[in-house]
């Protein structure tokens, strides 16, 4: 294409020897609404973040590959510099000050002003604001997004849909805005917001902005977009014009055949028509994995996935159960119903909980193995203790012949039980954790991204471990995982989270279609455009 | 990001295991105790007078470890257990007990009364989490404060501990009158190589050493130090750590109260009003140069402290004097000692509160 706004060539990121980027190249035209899409890990943000200068950038070692705006080379090693060649951002989160009006807000920092008496003797750090030629300013850029709104209004309270067109009117009243970034703008949106935004989106784009457009709702994009790019694993998997394609071929091409774990087939398996667990309108309140009102059924001896995108509440469920995070709805556990927000309560009841946040609430790192793989036993169900009268003391004898038995087990890589835990690698503390969750002989495993950081052997190790539980033991298990290819590799079925509710449940050899457009919640549009498009 | 944060704990981990203020004052310590051979100073006295201020100082700086271990940091409001020990004693004498049954009553209502002012402190703390140590410490000294309006205005008649005219209790009030002055010190005391060893004064010390290191051990004291470390981990795991919070506390308000009965008859008198307003600092700083640091303490660190803390004092004292005759050096000394190694440790106060 001639008169591209802004061409990004070759682009390629390292962290630590870990290429998150690999010969990106990007292209934005003139008035073009430019979509990226990509599963969360993709290398969305990364290529913003070198778009901007991002210091993350720069303090690790910077970036190979060219950036041109407007066919001039250029170099942005801070936001500021970004700022000076035109390049604009609307944050996801409201970057805007609730105790400012409007006005204030758009100009912060640019505020025009006038002299005064102070000023001609202190110079022009004592002029005063030009309050009218503000707001004219800010009048004008309202207009433009054709927003009622008196711009002489405070932001706290406004609904966050105005919140999101004030930070556009922002980057809009910047003088030279050449290119605009909307980072997953309608993820807090409702959806006539939604369309509100949109086509001021459309609108701001003939007025000749290129503007790039990152979200994972594929309807949106189909209906805005003039060309997608889908980023998968840091490389670049396609460019094309949106509508040439539709979105079960973009939701395909962004979950793409990853190396995948081979799932074999099992034998010795008891699934019973008994429900172990049933989630009835669940609501979590965990900030930035909201649960809101889930219902999913666990039979007896099964391994049921849960799966979907960051930030849409598949974390929450299982935090939930445990009663970690608040919790209210019904939780029926071998049909009993479980007392919400009850840690003791859920463990007594037989539940074993593998955190994601491993070094948060998973493990005491200062500590040795042994203590780590007994601790909830000990406290929760008195044992590995020995009496003397009315004290109850450890029992160091019994606590590390079952540590051994454990390290055995588990294959755990250490110099001794009594290793302090944070001198683990990742994959060894994780079975440490998952060590912790068996000593309390659970009934049922609820495991959350067991895989997260650690290297791929280890997490062969660590799922084919959770199967075998499940096989021999009968271990009912819910694995929360944000890698869907690890869910397919040993689960039932896999439920899907989107925005905080159960999407759909798939079998694990569902197409990648079906996954793509369920995480990205597009699966109830997905029938009708599908059709228009196949016509 | 998560395998850089590991490094760091290990890289601290290991640096904390040497302990940069133990190394320090270990070194003065031994400078101090050449120079003192040097200008030959007579060692027996010096190190009877050690043994006797490690002993007395000992449970105080005890005290300090169920109160880190809960991870509610050093016990800054020391004050109140020592108020409440020393508000046994004069009761005690106002009973007209002597003795060693003034030493046992004052220990037995001791214990009662801080275990109860330790359950409401653990209670004020468990309302303030995030700002433990600067609370503790104005609770120790609003406590003081209040407790010299009990002094003067307590109807206590007893002839051995009023002013000679007026209400209210003396500052300092003798021992020996009642038949209580050293009485832990004398029991087994022996003299070798001229050195006065207070065996009774160690036992003590030594005895609840053990205790307090057993404690750790069981299942209180594990869950205790699980919240202290990780109270998310210790929550996601069932327990309240409210409670352990209080429990820890409670302990360490008790071991206040005891330390300042042995503190006192060691001494020789009860000191009243505002002697227990800084007693909390010189207990502080002296875990901490032991190796603790304000989220993790163990036995060792109290009995390292001690040694080295007090061992410092007493002999720079002396040292001091000789060489800069017609200077309180020792007293400046000490201050700076104190006070810039509870500076230093709370510089490297690092997640307990933040968490």
């Amino acid at each position: 294409m001639v008169n591209n706004l802004l061409t990004m060539k070759n682009i390629t990121k390292e962290y630590f020897g870990n290429k998150v980027l690999n010969n990106i190249n990007l292209e934005i035209a003139k008035g073009e609404i430019h979509a990226l899409i990509g599963e969360n890990g993709a290398g969305k943000s990364t290529l913003m973040n070198i778009l901007f200068g991002m210091p993350v950038i720069s303090s690790t070692g910077g970036y190979q590959g060219t950036i041109e705006i407007a066919g001039e080379p250029v170099h942005i090693n801070t936001p500021h510099a970004a700022m000076a060649h035109g390049i604009g951002m609307v944050h996801q989160e409201f970057m805007l000050i609730p105790g400012f009006t409007i006005t204030e807000n758009i100009k912060l920092n640019r505020e025009i002003t006038k002299e005064n008496i102070v000023s001609r003797i202190f110079g022009k750090q004592y002029e005063s604001l030009d309050i009218n030629k503000m707001n004219a300013d800010a009048r004008t850029a309202l207009d433009k997004m054709e927003m009622g709104i008196e711009e002489f209004t405070l932001v706290a309270g406004l609904p966050v849909g105005h919140m999101q067109f004030i930070e556009i009117a922002r980057e809009i009243d910047k003088t030279g805005l050449k290119i605009l970034v909307f980072d997953e703008p309608t993820a807090v949106l409702t959806e006539s917001e939604t369309q509100n935004l949109l086509s001021a989106i459309k609108k701001l784009a003939t007025s000749g902005i290129g503007i790039i457009f990152i979200s994972h709702r594929l309807d949106e994009i189909m209906q805005v977009s003039d060309r997608v790019t889908i980023l998968r694993d840091g490389e670049l998997v396609v460019t094309m014009n949106t509508k040439d394609t539709n979105t079960h071929e973009i939701a395909q091409l962004m979950i793409g055949r990853k190396v995948s774990f081979e799932r074999n087939e099992t034998k010795n398996r008891t699934l019973s028509n008994d429900t172990m667990l049933k989630l009835k309108n669940f609501v979590v309140r965990m900030p930035g994995e909201d649960v809101k009102g889930v219902d999913l059924e666990v039979k007896k001896g099964e391994i049921v996935g849960i799966g979907g995108l960051a930030g849409q509440g598949k974390l929450g469920i299982a935090n939930g159960i445990m009663g970690i995070y608040p919790a209210k709805g019904e939780v029926l556990f071998e049909g009993k119903p479980l007392k919400m927000n009850d840690p003791k309560g859920s463990i007594t009841a037989g539940l074993g909980f593998v955190s994601e946040d491993r070094r948060g609430i998973g493990l005491l790192l200062e500590s040795s193995i042994e203590l780590n793989t007994v601790f909830t036993c000990m406290q929760i169900k008195n044992s590995f203790l020995k009496r003397v009268g009315p004290i109850k003391f450890k029992d160091t004898k019994k606590i590390r012949a079952h540590t051994k038995r454990m390290i055995k087990e588990l294959d755990i890589r250490c110099t001794s039980s009594e290793q302090r835990v944070g001198s683990l690698s990742g994959g060894n503390q994780q079975k440490v954790c998952l060590a912790r969750a068996l000593t309390q002989e659970p009934k049922l495993l609820l495991v959350s991204e067991p895989t997260r950081g650690i290297d791929v052997g280890a997490k062969r190790l660590v799922l084919d471990h959770m199967k075998k539980l499940n096989e021999e033991q009968g271990i009912t298990i819910v694995m929360t995982s944000s890698e869907l290819a690890e869910l397919r590799s040993i689960c039932d079925r896999i439920a899907i989270i989107c925005d905080g509710k159960v999407e759909g449940i798939l079998p694990p050899d569902a197409s990648d279609a079906d996954f793509g457009l369920m995480m990205s919640g597009s699966k109830r549009t997905n029938t009708e455009q599908g059709a228009i498009h196949n016509v | 990001m998560s395998e850089s944060v590991a490094e760091r704990h290990t890289a601290d981990a290991s640096a904390k295991k040497i302990g940069l203020p133990t190394i320090i004052i270990g070194i003065f310590f031994l400078i101090v105790l050449i120079a003192a051979l040097i200008i030959r100073l007579p060692m027996p006295v010096l190190i009877s007078d050690l043994l006797r201020r490690f002993g007395m100082n000992g449970l105080l700086v005890l005290a300090m470890v169920p109160s880190i271990q809960s991870g509610t940091g050093p016990n800054f409001a020391l004050p109140i257990g020592i108020v409440c020990g020393l508000l046994t004693i004069v009761s005690g004498i106002e009973f007209g007990l002597v003795g060693i049954w003034l030493i046992l009553f004052a220990c037995i209502a001791g214990t009662a009364l801080a275990i109860a002012a330790g359950y409401l402190y653990g209670k004020l703390l468990n309302s303030i989490k995030g700002a433990e140590m600067m609370i503790a410490t104005y609770t120790g000294f609003s406590i003081v404060a209040l407790m010299s309006l009990v002094w003067l205005m307590v109807p206590f008649a007893s002839k051995k501990m009023g002013w000679l005219m007026g209400t209210g209790l003396r500052e300092t009030i003798q021992l020996d009158a009642v038949g209580a002055d050293s009485i832990i010190n004398k029991f087994l005391m022996f003299t070798i190589f001229g050195i006065k060893v207070p065996t009774g004064l160690l036992l003590v010390f030594f005895v609840f050493c053990i205790l307090m290191w057993l404690f750790f051990k069981t299942k209180t004291g594990i869950a205790i130090m699980a919240g202290g470390i990780n109270p998310r981990y210790a929550q996601a795991s069932g327990l309240n750590t409210d409670k352990y919070r209080i429990i820890a506390n409670i302990i360490s308000t008790v071991l206040a109260a005891l330390g300042i009965i042995l503190f006192s008859q060691s001494y020789g008198y009860a000191q009243l009003y505002l002697a227990p307003l800084n007693m909390a600092f010189p207990a502080v700083a002296a875990i901490l140069i032991g190796g603790a640091t304000a989220s993790r303490a163990s036995v060792s660190n109290v009995i390292i402290g001690v040694f080295l803390f007090q061992g410092l004092l007493t002999t720079s004292m002396p040292v001091a004097n000789q060489l800069f005759i017609g200077t309180d050096l020792s007293e400046i000394i000490r201050m700076v000692i104190q006070n810039g190694i509870i500076l230093y440790a709370l510089t490297q106060v690092k997640g307990v509160a933040k968490q």
